[in-house]
């Protein structure tokens, strides 16, 4: 039996352990957030946080979350509220929306660890990320924005992520 | 649980007039002409009943139904806001309603860039017919005159102040007839209110939320997941196979064999092994303990580099002439000096984010599919003929698409769901990994090019000769056939605007040995990647500036007209009277996008900046882009500007989204190392071997501009793309000398 929390509540999983997490998200517990894109940790459409960093759920193992706490988008936020969620919004950043999801996670994990990242930071650490529409200028401009404002109204704490109020 | 069925059961509701909503629709005005429409889709020419529903409820919802497939170019929103604008609906009391694959509706192929072209004045008028009879209600009721009524955001005012609610006329509008659409203005362009505004689009909450419901997000409770191995190679088919180990696998339930296609391609599922399983894990798990050995077919020779010397040499040799005028061949012939060029652009493959996928419920009567396609009636006769079923009783529910680029107007997957369904009795889901998308893709085609030109005494081109020769598209509708259909070589190739007393163009036969398909702007890429490149060349030549070498190549503002020269040319089913090739409007998209980008200023060493332009879709795009080429040949694309001209637009911001998503899209042709093939079998894989763009390859800077036109609206999907692979290699050229004629880049900057 593996046992983590996944966006605030204790789970169990008593399957295959080899079972990556992105498949168990998708097909046993109906978080669609998380997408399929390569399974092979190349495009990063699967993006969730594993204890607030960023990691490519189509490659890792439930059996290597024992114990640990997952964050999906459906977790990142009530309703929309993160600041990088916003920012996506204010920026109009998606076109079809497919890897937008991922694109966020990673962008909320690199703000939760350097919130004030320069230009070439946000390109190094979003470049693990495709979007096939080219949205990534606006993702760039997008997660400027969201810094600036984590800067005025305070940081994301990743150990708090999807936990319950 | 089900996101997906709740929805399609409020659509049966909505459509039934029981619950008291005004329904209203508008017919199918005309055939539209598409490529190849035999094979595809034909248009209802006989409807005459109400085909395009916008509904408003008691209470006061506004429902319209969008019947164009959402892939990210916002059609959703854009339809939204042409009906909500005519009808003055308050836009917080706008749903749109996805429409199911149906013949009623007319064309629904969500390619060509024509969603708006071919449907904003049926909108228009529908929306216009609404506002009008929420008018005539309140008159009717009030007991006054309609000139004293105007309706404004949901609400008719009287000329006293005294106002009724589009909810509370309901009721009283069910009993009017519709008026008849030519009678009924519609608003000035002054008094849009969405149209032509940059509102955020309808789904933009939902993604950032991870609520929308892409083709995998459809949630059937029941269904099972199935994943298929298909024969590498075109043509080939399953000789043996062995499926003991993956049944012996935990969570598989069963092995089916798909049958191979019979004749051309069209968009037959390729056959192969379907492995079904309880949850995708199992299946994934399965197809890997599967052996299978293939019998490869005639298409097991195939080799990327000897088919691109046969193409080159095809080009090297007089071809069937396309357009003539003049008497290029001759002038050539005495020149003392030419400039000659052969280009040459891979396979591509378009690898939209989200793989290909589509569920299926076969009944003995019906079949339900849900499925990320840009075509829906063509998943009705797809899925039809595959379980022998009358195309209307196939149900194809449209979700939102995770990209498409062409790839999803091909519904080889919603076919392979409804067989597999078909044989299990059950629910079935067939996902498709990354590996099948890069691996059985139809493919963007290979092509090569050579051009040659002679010039008179001031530099100007006085005789220009162009072959293209590539796999046909038409190869994958007719069996076998080695020619492009007319619809191929007028993109970008037929339509050449150069300005030239003497020019051929001529097309050379080539075979297909694999599936070729539509990818975002089709052959406009390549075409305009060798024109537009041998133009700057040209200018090079010449001594002269690229910008202004360009100009006087397209010439003076006229009107140019290729069927004149006896070219087969079907202007994108555009008239040609409303969509002419207007080269004032290229000019005016050069002019534009040079004066952005400070076109002329003096740039540090290693940097270049390089232009192109193109008109595809009845479109004109000009694009600049900066690069700086380090001596090691390290590239950076610094920034890059467009001007677009796609005459009038919905959604401005939704026109700028496209220019750079497009602009990216079109980079994919230059730095990907393209689709190649060995012994018939696509040899990359994935993302790491079949490179696509990533933020560390672009420019974090692409700035656009839409030009504000009155014109008929064209196409805003398609046309950035074509340009951008061009004036990349023309900056490249600018800064560093090194001029590339073959696609991808690749290592050719580090020799």
């Amino acid at each position: 039996m593996i046992t983590f929390t996944l966006n605030g509540k204790i789970r169990e999983f008593a399957g295959d352990p080899t079972t990556p997490v992105l498949w168990y998200l998708r097909d046993e517990v109906q978080l669609t957030g998380p997408k399929f894109g390569c399974g092979m940790g190349q495009c990063g459409a699967c993006t969730i946080h594993l204890n607030g960093v960023a990691q490519r759920s189509c490659i890792l193992p439930i059996a290597a979350i024992s114990g640990s706490k997952i964050t999906t988008i459906e977790g990142l936020s009530d309703d929309g509220e993160h600041a990088v969620q916003q920012a996506w919004i204010e920026h109009k950043v998606p076109q079809c929306g497919f890897c937008q999801c991922g694109q966020m996670m990673q962008a909320a994990s690199l703000l939760a660890s350097n919130p004030t990242p320069s230009d070439d930071e946000i390109v190094q650490s979003m470049s693990g990320n495709i979007c096939r529409c080219g949205t990534y200028p606006r993702i760039h401009k997008a997660i400027k924005s969201a810094s600036k404002v984590m800067a005025s109204v305070g940081y994301y704490v990743p150990e708090k992520t999807g936990e319950e109020a | 649980m089900s996101k997906y069925f709740d929805l399609t059961r409020r659509n049966f509701l909505k459509s039934s007039a029981a619950v008291g909503a005004l329904v209203l629709g508008t017919c199918f005005a005309g055939a539209a002409p598409r490529m190849m429409a035999g094979v595809l889709t034909k248009p209802s020419e006989s409807s005459k009943e109400a085909n395009l529903f916008v509904a408003l409820r008691p209470d006061g919802i506004v429902e319209i139904t969008c019947h164009r497939s959402e892939m990210g170019q916002q059609i959703r929103t854009a339809i939204a806001q042409i009906v909500a604008d005519e009808m003055e609906a308050s836009w917080d009391k706008v749903v749109v309603i996805q429409a199911k694959g149906d013949l009623k509706y007319g064309d629904q192929n969500t390619d060509g860039s024509r969603s708006i072209r071919y449907n904003m004045q049926r909108l228009r008028e529908m929306g216009a017919s609404v506002r009008h009879m929420m008018r005539q209600a309140a008159a009717t009721r009030w007991n006054v005159s309609l000139d004293e009524c105007s309706a404004e955001q949901h609400i008719v005012t009287h000329s006293s102040g005294k106002t009724l609610t589009y909810a509370e006329l309901v009721s009283d509008a069910l009993n009017i007839t519709p008026p008849e659409t030519d009678k009924i203005p519609l608003k000035k362009r002054s008094e849009w209110r969405y149209i032509n505004t940059a509102m955020a689009h309808i789904d933009l909450k939902d993604i950032v939320t991870g609520k929308a419901t892409f083709a995998a997000d459809v949630l059937e409770p029941n269904a099972h997941i199935a994943m298929i191995i298909r024969p590498p190679v075109v043509g080939g088919k399953v000789k043996s196979f062995d499926a003991k180990a993956a049944k012996a696998i935990d969570g598989v339930i069963d092995v089916i064999e798909i049958p191979a296609p019979k004749g051309a391609p069209v968009f037959q599922p390729k056959g192969g092994i379907a492995i079904v399983a309880k949850n995708t894990w199992a299946a994934m798990k399965g197809r890997r303990a599967l052996s299978i050995t293939w019998d490869d077919g005639k298409n097991g020779d195939y080799n990327s580099e000897a088919f691109k010397a046969s193409l080159l040499a095809t080009v090297a040799t007089p071809q069937k002439s396309v357009r003539e005028i003049g008497d290029a061949v001759n002038t050539l012939a005495k020149a003392n000096d030419k400039l000659v060029a052969d280009y040459y652009a891979p396979h591509l493959a378009q690898a939209p984010m989200e793989p290909p996928c589509a569920t299926a419920m076969y009944y003995k009567d019906r079949v339900d599919v849900w499925a990320a396609t840009q075509n829906p009636q063509a998943d009705m006769e797809t899925v039809g003929s595959m379980v022998g079923m009358a195309k209307e009783k196939i149900n194809v529910h449209v979700t939102l698409l995770g990209g498409g680029f062409g790839r999803k107007s091909k519904p080889d997957f919603s076919a392979e769901a409804a067989y597999i369904s078909m044989k299990t009795g059950h629910a079935i889901r067939v996902q498709w990994t990354r590996e099948d998308d890069i691996q059985h893709a139809f493919y963007h085609a290979v092509s090569a090019q050579h051009i040659e030109a002679s010039f008179d005494k001031n530099g100007a081109i006085d005789a220009y000769l162009h072959r293209t020769a590539f796999s046909p598209l038409a190869s994958t509708f007719i069996q076998d056939t080695t020619r492009p259909l007319s619809a191929e070589l007028r993109l970008g190739f037929t339509d050449n605007p150069i300005n030239t007393p003497n020019m051929k163009l001529e097309n050379g036969a080539a075979p297909a040995k694999t599936r070729v398909g539509w990818m975002r702007s089709v052959s406009n890429v390549f075409h305009a990647f060798a024109i537009q490149s041998f133009i700057a060349e040209a200018a090079h030549k010449a001594g002269r500036d690229q910008k202004d070498y360009l100009l006087e190549t397209i010439g003076p503002d006229r009107i140019v007209d290729v069927t004149e020269e006896k070219a087969d040319y079907d202007n994108y089913g555009g008239d040609k009277a409303v969509y002419p090739l207007d080269i004032s409007r290229l000019r005016h998209v050069i002019e534009k996008a040079a004066e952005m980008s400070g076109w002329g200023r003096k740039l540090p060493k290693g940097r270049g900046l390089g232009i192109a332009a193109h008109r595809s879709f009845l479109t004109y795009v000009a694009t600049v882009v900066e690069v700086e080429v380090s001596n090691s040949g390290d590239l950076k694309i610094i920034k890059s500007w467009a001007s677009i001209d796609a005459g009038t637009v919905v959604n401005t911001d939704t026109v700028k989204n496209q220019v750079q998503g497009g602009s990216i899209y079109g980079l994919t042709a230059a730095i990907s190392e393209g689709i190649t093939f060995d012994k018939g079998r696509v040899q990359q894989s994935n993302f790491h071997d079949y490179r696509v763009p990533r933020m560390s390859d672009c420019p974090l800077e692409i700035e656009v501009e839409v030009v504000q036109s009155d014109a008929a609206p064209a196409g805003v999907g398609e046309p950035p793309t074509p340009v951008y692979a061009p004036a990349l290699c023309n900056a490249i050229f600018a800064a560093c000398g090194k001029r590339i004629r073959q696609l991808p880049i690749g290592d050719q900057l580090r020799t």
